[in-house]
């Protein structure tokens, strides 16, 4: 019985989220002209609701003093309190309040995340790019150092470079990102190795076209829709990797608010059946689902299928 | 890590009294009591430890973990051992006598103890055994300890021992995990053997994953050693371990995750068992290094923390609040009417306005590896902290490398203690100007003239001002903030026989649990 | 053909060519890390003549290049040494692990790998259809959770009630169907943590074809969309499938520590990790080297296989 009513509020959970979606690209569409209005009409559900959680998130991000009722790091009494109406979600293990907890999480971990699979995609795909059109020894030179970078394994090779670099936001983020841009780099090559071989390409070459302008305007909108895809999910692998690497002792500085350390610092209690370290992790969830049902719009429009 | 001989033991009557409980022989401590669930033989124990590492090795020099230290403590013998309640009993040394200034100790090595391979052990194995730790070429953690002994023979059926100094706690030393008995040929032991003398034998050893051994059927003591087998894994992740114990497949854990000890011990036929001892947990600050050379500063840092709080956040209650002493409230000499520091900001702001400044910046450098919860409880120092205008900035280091990079080389930084026995031994260690283990590198001159005086002193009433005067000293002036005294928390399932009293000079009964624990 | 054999030697000796800037990468790196093997097993109470005599007798103290050049002439000889730590042969250290580690990877990928590729193919065909959205978001889902999460949840469910074990324990008596039975649990994990990644790109790579000319052509013949996207799109869509492919078992393979951690499964992961926070620097070199062995060969079969998909790049000028 408890699994039906189970079902049932999920259903009416999906429900209420693809209603939301829809009412989210009509106001959407009428508020906007021209191209990206008609783009938002011809849109799914699922994009729209995409986009109204990215869009509730930012919100959350960038008002997050004035959403949260308390500070960051305040401890606002025991630990372990149940949920009521003056915390929200209860308190954490040092009696933090776990709603201003979230609510700041979502500041510290979408930037760093943003920040991260951004620096990661503008070196591993311009470099890809670049090896695949030129060829020759830059390919070869390029392409032996990722081999080598990615060889050893990035969750060993990370935990190496932040002991030896110490564990401040910016290593984080430099490291994590180089690391997934020999990642990025891979996939970019290889998807512009069978670009480059198509006529329109060598018919660009025989124009003259210079090499920047061969990478942005021919290669490159070619190469967009697998780059996408691998963005989203890049994206989403930032939180996974800062949590696996508290998991193994280093992570981000104390006492910053993110998701992924919430998740490992309550992950134990699901094994007793209480549902706290669910809430971190379903933020997480709930953002990747909506940036992948986003990308998969423009994964569709960008393949220039009508139906 | 190695915390050499922790735990509170009385060093009252040791000089006198070890014969006579040599003599006594071995009774075991509670036995009385313990009426209604005497020990019996039989099952396999299994039991998972939070360390256990794949560079884990047998030779006795390197044993820093508690997986190692417990299997192999089970696999041997020492000279003595500490009993369940802390005093000092017979193990392989039958019975042992000083000379009046302590200086010569002639341990009477017990007969007919045999090893696993069938060979008797003899008095020059304990000589060569002990030898392999000390002199020039020794890399064995247990050095310091074994490095006051000048000579060390046999003689006929004893082994005597000269110090180069007095030491009334000499016996104690010898219970040391790392001082096992092992066979030795020419006077030298072969470190990486699997032999030993103690009531289990070494079937397999895998680093890191796991130990399996069986009993001795020819073990000398008859009231020990009643599993028929031991089973010992190496589960690292906290979670795990509950989970294999609550799922049966281990009967016994340590090291229980605090964050979830509550719900743990609800969970049906499993027990909590916390053991208090001198464990704790301290942040301390580089005494040389400006703000903390200041003793106002000191005083302000140390009434800034909320002690209580982070008993029952980071302990969960099981500890006790500490009065910046590295002392136990149950060892001797313990000062009754120092002041108790609570959390009081003005009293902080008050000792910062006497060190001239209205507010101080200072970072804290903390890692778990320092102790479980250390950057949590760094957290929770800065939160109470920033109401006296002391602004903390914790700053999280890796755990891996801590004790080489931070310790010692960062100005304020978390550590902990296991505790000594005495409270001359814990001072000497860690708080006398040059001690190698002074870790807030502290000078306070008549601290370190009544340390040296009190060794020394035999009038009880004296000796008892001295190291009263000698806490007060410590609690306000030293740059040691200890907030907190540690509980050794256990888990079992209810199938498993405990004695009344469980050893608390070390986790796991004094890391005696597989020779003394049973099946109910 | 020719241009494959080719190919491959050249590939190969470049593969030796990495393993071997990996290893002085490797050396470096634990060179550079705080500490050594001495410090790191005397811990805390480590004083300086007890390191220094620890020292002496591994051998820390001679110069770095020393130590290397000696290690990269064992190495040479197929002689890995002895680990630092406990003098075991590190062939006897890794052999069962590897084979540990090679059984979880493979036990995952034999799930994951015809799973995401028919759920992807699946995706693409009903595109934006109800299936696809949930397949999708369920995936997405999964994934968006860390691995010991996933974990934890799924030893709350199939192992507290009973059907699992919730440690992996391996020994030299497990039968074959009680390895499975036993590992059903972190391969069910490493399972979710890799299927959404491949079944992503799969769908992608199908969809990103479908507005070729070609496929307009195929499907004005009136093909079916079946027979379209697996006569058709698959073929060309095949080289990023096999990079995501092998990525991802070569993350099956060097990747799975937690997983490890978490089910207590003694694989190469956890005893580099080990040997790394120890400093017993020949163990971590060997396996690292392992790992990276394993990079090369699966990524070499990957690209030999997309070559091969695609003619073009056979011939190219």
């Amino acid at each position: 019985m408890s699994f039906l009513i189970a079902l049932f509020w999920i259903a009416v959970a999906i429900a209420g989220a693809l209603t939301a979606g829809w009412l989210f690209l009509k106001i959407a569409a009428s508020v906007t002209r021209g191209g990206t209005a008609r783009a938002l009409r011809s849109a799914p559900v699922t994009a729209g609701f995409g986009m109204l959680v990215i869009l509730l998130y930012i919100l959350v991000a960038l008002l997050a003093p004035v959403i949260a009722p308390y500070a960051e790091r305040e401890v606002v009494g025991a630990q372990f309190l149940p949920w009521d109406s003056t915390h929200l979600l209860g308190t954490d293990n040092l009696g933090r309040d776990m709603f201003t907890r979230l609510v700041y999480g979502a500041r510290n971990t979408v930037g760093i995340a943003f920040l991260t699979t951004a620096l990661a995609f503008s070196i591993g795909s311009i470099l890809g790019l670049l090896a695949a059109t030129v060829g020759g020894w830059m390919d070869q030179v390029l392409s032996r150092i990722v081999d080598i970078l990615m060889a050893i394994p990035s969750l060993i090779f990370s935990l190496l470079l932040l002991t030896i670099f110490g564990t401040s936001v910016v290593t984080l983020i430099l490291v994590i990102a180089t690391i997934d841009s020999t990642r990025v780099f891979r996939l970019a090559r290889s998807v512009a190795l069978n670009i480059v071989v198509m006529d329109y390409i060598e018919a660009a070459k025989l124009r003259g076209e210079g090499l920047w302008r061969l990478i942005t305007r021919e290669i490159l909108p070619n190469a967009l829709a697998p780059l996408v895809a691998e963005f989203g999910l890049r994206f989403c692998f930032v939180f996974l990797m800062i949590s696996a690497l508290s998991f193994l002792g280093v992570g981000i500085q104390p006492p910053t608010a993110d998701w992924g350390s919430m998740v490992k610092d309550n992950a134990a209690l699901i094994t007793f059946g209480d549902v706290t370290p669910l809430l971190p992790a379903g933020a997480i969830a709930l953002l990747t689902v909506a940036v992948n049902f986003v990308v998969d719009w423009m994964l569709h429009r960008a393949s220039g299928l009508k139906e | 890590m190695t915390d050499f001989i922790t735990g509170g033991l009385s060093r009252r009557g040791l000089l006198k009294g070890a014969t006579a409980l040599g003599a006594a022989g071995l009774i075991l401590p509670a036995s009385v009591r313990r009426a209604m669930a005497e020990p019996k033989k039989g099952g396999i124990i299994r039991i998972a430890f939070a360390s256990g590492n794949t560079t884990d090795s047998l030779d006795p020099a390197t044993w820093d973990s508690q997986f190692v230290q417990c299997f192999n403590t089970a696999r041997n013998c020492t000279l003595t051992e500490i009993a369940p309640d802390g005093s000092l009993v017979p193990e392989i040394a039958e019975s042992w006598e000083a000379s009046a200034d302590a200086v010569t100790w002639t341990f009477k090595i017990r007969k007919g103890v045999t090893y696993h391979s069938g060979k008797s052990l003899t008095p020059d194995d304990v000589v060569a055994s002990i030898n392999y730790h000390r002199g020039e070429e020794s890399k064995s953690a247990a050095k310091p300890y074994v490095d006051p002994i000048s000579d060390i023979k046999a003689d006929g059926d004893n082994v005597v021992v000269t110090l180069s100094g007095g030491n009334a706690d000499f016996p104690f030393i010898m219970a040391d995990y790392h001082l096992v008995i092992l066979p030795s040929a020419d006077g030298k032991i072969d470190p990486m053997t699997t032999d030993g003398c103690g009531g289990y034998v070494l079937d397999s050893f895998e680093p890191g994953v796991s130990v399996k051994m069986t009993r001795n059927p020819n073990y000398w003591k008859t009231d020990r050693a009643w599993f028929d087998g031991v089973e010992i894994l190496a589960i690292v992740d906290a979670a795990a371990r509950q989970n294999a114990l609550m799922t049966g497949e281990v009967d016994v854990i340590d090291s229980v995750d605090l964050n979830t000890v509550a719900l743990l011990g609800r969970a049906p036929g499993i027990k909590v068992l916390p053991v208090a001892g001198n464990q704790h947990y301290v942040f301390v600050m580089d005494t040389r290094a400006a703000p903390f050379s200041d003793a106002n500063v000191r005083q302000a840092l140390k009434w800034g923390i909320d002690r209580q709080e982070l008993v029952d956040k980071i302990l969960q209650g099981y500890g006790e609040v500490g009065n910046d002493l590295p002392i136990g409230r149950q060892q001797p000499f313990y000062n009754t009417e120092l002041e108790q520091k609570t959390y009081d900001p003005d009293k902080a702001k008050f000792f910062l306005k006497e060190a001239g400044m209205d507010k101080l910046d200072v970072q804290l450098s903390v890692a778990d590896s320092a102790f479980a919860g250390a950057v949590d409880a760094g957290v929770l120092y800065a939160e109470r902290a920033a109401a006296a205008g002391i602004n903390i900035e914790v700053v999280r280091e890796p755990s891996d490398g801590y004790w080489d990079n931070v310790w010692m080389k960062k100005p304020f930084c978390a550590s902990y203690w296991g505790g000594r026995p005495t409270q001359d031994l814990m001072f000497s260690v860690a708080y006398s100007a040059g001690a190698p283990w002074n870790e807030s590198f502290w000078d306070n001159a008549r601290f370190n003239e009544l340390l040296i005086a009190a060794r020394s002193e035999l009038d009880e009433t004296k000796r008892r001002d001295m190291y009263w005067e000698m806490q007060s000293i410590c609690a306000n002036d030293s740059g040691t903030v200890i907030p907190m005294f540690a509980s050794y928390v256990m888990a079992h399932s209810d199938k498993v026989g405990i004695p009344e009293v469980v050893g608390a000079n070390q986790g796991m009964d004094g890391l005696r649990a597989i020779e003394r624990w049973w099946f109910a | 053909m020719s241009i494959i054999w080719s190919m491959i030697s050249k590939r190969l000796a470049l593969g030796l060519l990495t393993l071997f800037v990996i290893s002085i990468i490797i050396f470096g790196a634990t060179e550079l890390l705080p500490g050594d093997l001495a410090k790191n097993i005397l811990g805390q109470s480590a004083t300086p003549e007890t390191v220094a005599a620890f020292r002496k007798e591994l051998g820390l103290d001679l110069p770095a290049h020393t130590r290397y050049i000696n290690w990269l002439l064992g190495a040479l000889h197929g002689d890995f040494g002895t680990s630092l730590a406990n003098k075991r042969p590190i062939a006897d250290l890794i052999a069962t692990r590897l084979s540990n580690t090679l059984f979880l990877a493979l036990y995952a990928a034999a799930i994951a790998i015809p799973l995401s590729l028919t759920l992807g193919i699946l995706a693409a065909l009903y595109r934006n259809s109800i299936f696809d959205r949930a397949a999708n978001a369920m995936a997405l889902t999964s994934i968006s959770f860390p691995e010991f999460f996933v974990a934890y949840i799924l030893i709350f469910v199939l192992a507290q009630s009973g059907w699992f074990p919730s440690m992996a324990r391996m020994d030299a008596s497990t039968t074959f169907t009680e390895a499975l039975y036993r590992t059903f649990l972190p391969a069910l994990t490493l399972t979710l943590v890799v299927t959404a990644h491949m079944m992503r790109m799969t769908r992608a790579a199908l969809i990103n074809l479908l507005a070729s000319p070609y496929i307009e052509m195929a499907r004005l013949k009136g093909m079916s969309p079946a027979r379209v996207i697996l006569k058709h799109a698959l073929p060309n869509a095949l080289a990023p499938i096999i990079t995501v492919v092998a990525l991802n078992l070569a993350y099956l393979i060097t990747g799975v520590v937690v997983v490890e951690a978490v089910f207590v499964y003694p694989g190469l992961g956890q005893l580099m990790v080990d040997s790394v926070s120890k400093r017993d620097f020949p163990v971590v070199q060997a396996v690292a080297l392992i790992f990276a062995a394993a990079y090369v060969l699966l990524n070499l079969t990957a690209d030999v296989l997309s070559t091969l998909s695609n003619p073009r790049l056979i011939h190219r000028k």
